[in-house]
């Protein structure tokens, strides 16, 4: 079997996986990082997205090889010295979670979202980028003001 | 998904031999399409070839005359690319509305041609752009690429290794999305040359084609009006529970006109 | 005044551990030595089976067992139950076929469970069950709810002759008839109300363990109601006496109702986990989620209204045939007839109304309840029928609405439909609505619009909802197997924090926060010193879950009622410590006062007395820990008006919501930013069942919109920002003065959105989902 090393949340893993094993197996099964989840079996909902070296991706949708010698970022790694990162909290200041399933990868993606489009989002941006974004609870209208509110105190 | 021999290479030559070696092998790009379809076992491949270390296979240039994209670029380099942006910026808009951006950074021009999906997006642009795709074994033109519905020129062992488009006067594409998977119903990509005007349209029949009856009135006229003289056959339009034949027709000519007007 | 008390918007004390990864959901949770298990479902919509030979897939690498129906049935495992029973009108309760857990001899719908495999791995599982050879008999399959008790399809059920599961005629027919007969005008409508898939992000997903020494099962599940699920499963399904069997619902990722139901997945790992005599977890993906999570709506009906001169409501006729899919889900038969044809009044005067009800069977999945169940079937086929009458009237359609409102002054309010309104008014929510619309600004945006080669529509949709369910006499009488009371505990621990246990179950509503602010709002206690317990049936005391919007109405009661008993001992505990009569001890802001002193005891200090009651009144039993049970006197009736404004691309059919403003009445709001939230989500959740969500059969019962690629869920970008606000009244029967809210979104807002869109285009009608093409063709029509 393969052997893999990941850095994961700043720590370096090494472990053998089979080539099936998705990237979000590996997390959830061999890490028990189970902040990461599944939502769908069809790349859509984005309940497990996280960072590969900075970048969004569908941890669903990816084998963990593919991930060798990458830096992985799951919902776990953000809060720093127990703090939560300024997009968790902004999450948390402005209701934009319910059920709680979908939001971690909401924040993995929010967090894409201003790293490509600024700290000064408007509307209809972060609506456009939450495209492959599935939540059933709030009707994302609180999701939009959360973004938007991270956004701008990553900014300041 | 059934488990596989998994081999990561770092050159075209080692990926070839791997799937030469290989029983009923698969070359993986950025498997946004592939791995879904492995998951739910509708794919059992004996080696899945990854084509991510392949470093030459990353890459935009601008040639002058034309740009040329390694088949290993995201969707999401070709849509941040200012090359891309200025050379063909219809061509960045296109990239950067495929699937959802995360997506977009594993998703691969490469796969997605070589994938043929009747509702993706790039083979619109390949056709249209009249754009070359290059193998480890030859240049197929871009009218000859796509055979069919999930079908191409492509040979079991060759690889595509870049894409290269024909920078034109102007180009523009719009797209209609089913409102579930975000895929093409839809989509039409239409490039001014200095040769005539291109059009390419996806989504609605089982491959993607040129829109000859289009080009050839707009050739005449460049104006989204003279498109109305065009009839769309439905016979040989797709129909599902989200689009029948018959709107899909009508979407056509809707979208050749919008694109028409975005051409400006 | 104490901080963070009711009317105050508290940020959630549930969120941090969502927010940083630290969620507890089944699927998160992994045992030693557990196993994975993987149903194989039925490929046909409708087929016997022949034979099963699970042979290769028992000797299949990692496979530990291999069960199928003989198995479950040989255990004397009982069949999955509905507990409501409605009398058709052959004066016998409805047609109840069994509903076995894994197929025995035939399978009704694609998805149907025929075995499951249980390995070392998931992947292991698959690969066993893809060797069970099953000898299907393929039949033809009933899939369309109108056609399904016609003569010419086959029957599903030897129980159920022509796929009848009843037919309920309810209310005055003859009186109806009479009204109609001399109306000045009939305003008449058939429309569908689409079937949709529930969704909650979280799929199902249990995990069974067993302890051989103390012969107790724990099982872990995705549900909105731990006690009844352990209720049916020991009671019903024979799958351990209750006290050996324990039910968590631990951190569950949405409901919407589907997780209400007991599912043959949660039956059998349970029983599994005892025959292996290892843990065995189960995780649903989604395309098993849009196979057999119980579906929701689906009906096909013809509405009539009678009106005189004036716009005035006469009487309602409304014929209803309603899909109740292949086997009775839990509360099944119950959502198409007392939570439909009860709220046919909608917010108006009709004195008659006549309601017929043929509930059919068909190979499809159960159908349930789903963010609603029932009530937006009514308020989508009276909303959008008021509309047509006022089309038919030439009245504007705020005009015909308000001719025939229920007066704020008529409350409580008696329909002719069973329910009795407890209080509302109608009006005021209309013209709040009208204003925040920008009503009359209307026809000016719908000019610009056409300038700019758009069609613009405006929808208004006043709906009333029962919720709060439910008074246990009232649902009793009507067939229901159980009581739909609360309970509730709140313990003080003898340092003086306190932990609330509710019977509730919070899947995303945020009762960790908003119970809690009940109890800092009534005991004085801070805040942040208190805890609420929920979802665990070790933990908690019996109680009956979170489903139509009775967490806080019924549940948040029984919370105030155990404050309240502890307020009263705690007087007592507090006289005997400051030597004063219990008569002249005050309770305030968490102290225990002598009236008319500043000689006092903080509640805390009082608690601890109660533990360490070394100086005590005579005859006090020692704790401070009181427990509580409320049965609601009435339905609760959340209402208000919900107003849509609609762009109509007319070229290719898209509808964009540019404006969408909702004006409810919940009473008195004790978090105001959870109501709201609830609200966003229940308009989306209605905008996605009128725009974009339709779930599909073909005619041998596969299931055509099986994913998210071909069932569409609304997104970020189909849907705007709301305006919301309130017009709330105090609701008399309810002691809090509050009303239930997680549902009124998802029912008030599907015929705002159609009426907005049939009035953009000019149109009488168009059905659900109104995607592109089907108001492309409704506007081509129109032109």
């Amino acid at each position: 079997m393969p052997i893999v090393n990941i850095n994961v949340n700043g720590k370096l893993v090494s472990a053998e996986v089979e080539g099936r094993t998705l990237l979000v197996q590996f997390l959830r099964e061999n890490l028990r990082l189970t902040g990461t989840h599944v939502g769908c079996d069809t790349s859509q909902c984005g309940a497990c997205v996280v960072h590969v070296d900075g970048k969004s991706v569908k941890a669903c949708t990816m084998l963990a090889v593919m991930a060798d010698a990458c830096e992985v970022t799951t919902i776990e790694g953000l809060a720093n010295n127990g703090s939560m990162h300024p997009m968790q909290q902004a999450f948390m200041d402005n209701h934009g979670l319910q059920c709680g399933f979908c939001t971690p990868g909401m924040v993995m993606t929010a967090l894409d979202i201003v790293n490509r489009n600024g700290n000064d989002l408007d509307d209809s941006t972060v609506r456009k980028e939450l495209e492959g974004n599935i939540c059933r609870c709030t009707g994302y209208h609180n999701i939009v003001k959360s973004v938007k509110a991270g956004a701008k105190t990553m900014g300041e | 998904m059934y488990d596989f021999l998994y081999h990561k290479v770092n050159s075209v030559d080692d990926a070839v031999a791997a799937m030469g070696n290989a029983d009923d092998g698969k070359f993986v790009a950025g498997g946004q399409t592939m791995l879904p379809t492995m998951k739910h076992r509708l794919a059992s491949p004996s080696d899945v070839i990854d084509l991510g270390g392949v470093s030459d296979l990353v890459g935009i240039a601008n040639e002058g005359d034309a740009l040329v994209i390694g088949a290993m670029t995201t969707h999401a380099a070709v849509a941040a690319s200012a090359e891309v942006q200025s050379a063909i910026p219809a061509l960045a808009k296109l990239a950067g509305n495929i699937g959802d951006p995360a997506v977009r950074n594993r998703g691969t021009l490469g796969g997605s041609i070589a994938n043929n999906d009747p509702a993706a997006d790039y083979p619109a642009a390949v056709i249209a752009l009249g754009a070359t795709v290059k193998t480890n074994k030859r240049e197929i033109t871009g009218d000859d690429f796509f055979t069919g519905m999930f079908e191409t020129a492509l040979e079991e062992d060759e690889l595509i290794t870049a894409v290269s488009f024909p920078i034109p006067m102007t180009a523009a594409y719009i797209k209609f999305e089913n409102p579930a998977s975000r895929y093409a119903i839809v989509g039409v990509f239409i490039a001014k040359t200095v040769d005539g005007n291109r059009v390419a349209i996806t989504g609605a029949t089982p491959c993607a084609y040129r829109g000859m009856k289009f080009e050839k009135v707009l050739n005449e006229d460049f104006s989204s009006n003279a498109c109305d003289a065009v009839e769309v056959s439905v016979d040989r339009m797709n129909s599902d529970i989200h689009a029948s034949a018959e709107y899909r027709a009508h979407l056509v000519k809707v979208m050749v006109k919008r694109a028409v007007d975005a051409c400006g | 005044m104490v901080e963070n008390g009711i009317g105050v918007s508290v940020l959630r004390k549930e969120d941090k551990r969502f927010l940083i990864g630290k969620g507890n959901y089944t699927d998160d949770i992994n045992v030693a030595g557990q196993t994975h298990a993987y149903f194989l479902r039925s490929p046909h919509g409708h087929a016997t089976i022949e034979s099963i030979d699970i042979s290769a897939a028992a000797a299949s690498a990692g496979v530990v067992a291999v069960f199928t129906g003989d198995d479950l049935a040989a255990d004397g495992i009982g069949t999955l139950i509905c507990g409501v029973t409605v009398t058709s009108d052959d004066g016998e309760p409805h047609r109840a076929p069994a509903h076995p857990a894994l197929a025995q001899g035939k399978v009704n719908y694609v998805g149907d469970h025929v075995a499951i495999v249980i390995a070392e791995t998931l992947a292991q599982a698959k690969d066993g069950a893809e060797k069970i050879a099953v000898d299907y008999g393929v039949l033809p399959a009933v899939t369309e709810t109108a056609r399904a008790a016609d003569d010419d399809q086959v029957q599903i059920h030897e129980v159920a002759p022509n796929n009848m599961c009843f037919n309920w005629p309810f209310g005055d027919k003859e009186g109806v008839e009479a009204a109609f007969a001399s109306a000045h005008k009939v305003s008449r409508l058939e429309l569908i109300n689409n079937r949709m898939v529930t969704n909650p992000m979280e799929p199902r997903a249990s995990l069974g363990e067993y302890n051989t020494g103390t012969e107790e099962i724990t099982l872990h599940v995705t549900t909105q109601n731990p006690h009844v699920h352990r209720l049916v499963l020991s009671a019903f399904n024979q799958l351990a006496p209750e006290h050996k069997l324990r039910v968590v619902g631990p951190d569950v990722g949405g409901g919407f109702g589907a997780k209400i139901f007991v599912y043959a997945e949660e039956l059998v790992v349970g029983w599994a986990c005892r025959k292996v005599e290892r843990p065995v977890k189960w995780t649903g993906d989604r395309t098993e989620a849009f196979l057999a999570d119980a579906h929701g709506r689906d009906h096909v009906a013809t509405a009539e209204m009678a009106m005189d001169e004036d716009g005035k409501f006469l009487a309602m006729r409304v014929m209803t045939q309603a899909n109740l899919g292949a086997y009775l889900s839990t509360f099944s038969t119950m959502v198409p007839s007392y939570l439909y044809a009860f709220l046919l009044a909608g917010q108006y005067t009709t004195p008659l109304i006549y309601s017929e009800v043929k509930a059919v069977f068909t190979n499809t999945a159960p159908v349930d309840a789903c963010r609603g169940a029932g009530r937006p079937e009514a308020t989508y086929l009276l909303e959008r029928l008021v509309d047509v009458a006022a089309r038919d009237m030439d009245l504007d359609p705020a005009e015909i609405r308000r001719r025939n409102f229920i007066p704020k002054d008529a409350f409580p309010y008696q329909t002719p439909v069973v329910q009795c309104y407890d209080s509302g008014d109608y009006v005021a929510a209309l013209d709040k609505a009208m204003v925040l619309a920008d009503y009359e600004g209307f026809p000016a945006r719908a000019t610009e619009a056409i300038a700019r080669g758009k069609r613009r529509g405006i929808g208004l949709s006043s709906y009333v909802e029962a919720c709060g369910i439910a008074p246990s006499a009232a649902v009793g009488q009507l067939g229901a197997g159980v009581g739909l009371w609360e309970s509730a505990q709140v313990r003080f621990n003898p340092t003086g924090n306190v932990q609330v246990f509710t019977g509730t179950h919070s899947h995303g509503q945020g009762h960790e926060t908003t119970f809690a602010q009940l109890v800092t709002e009534q005991l004085g206690v801070p805040f942040e010193n208190i805890e609420v317990v929920h979802g665990d049936t070790a933990k908690t005391q019996f109680g009956m879950g979170t489903y139509g919007s009775r967490s806080l109405a019924v549940g948040g009661v029984a919370i105030a009622k155990a404050c309240e008993k502890l307020i009263t001992k705690g007087k007592k505990i507090a006289a005997h410590a400051l030597e004063a009569a219990e008569g002249d001890i005050e309770f305030a802001d968490g102290n225990f006062t002598v009236a008319g002193t500043d000689k006092a005891m903080n509640i805390g200090e009082v608690a601890f007395n109660a533990y360490v009651p070394h100086s005590y009144p005579e005859g006090l039993e020692p704790g401070f820990d009181e427990n509580a049970f409320f049965d609601p006197l009435n339905f609760s009736f959340p209402a208000g008006t919900h107003i849509c404004e609609v762009e109509v691309d007319t070229d290719t059919g898209v509808v964009e919501i540019v404006k969408y403003s909702a004006v409810d009445d919940f009473g008195k709001l004790v978090n105001p930013m959870i109501v709201e939230g609830q609200v966003h989500g229940g308009i989306v959740h209605g905008v996605g069942q009128a725009l974009l969500e339709g779930c599909r059969y073909d005619s041998e019962g596969q299931l055509i919109t099986a994913t998210y690629m071909d069932y569409a869920m609304p997104r970020a970008d189909n849907v705007p920002s709301f305006d919301v606000d309130y017009a709330p009244t105090d609701p008399p029967d309810n002691p809090l003065g509050v009303k239930g809210c997680g549902e009124a979104g998802a029912i008030a807002a599907p015929p705002a959105v159609i009426n907005a869109i049939t009035n953009a285009l000019g149109i009488k009608h168009i059905d659900m989902p109104a995607t592109p093409e089907n108001v492309w063709r409704a506007a081509q029509g129109a032109a």
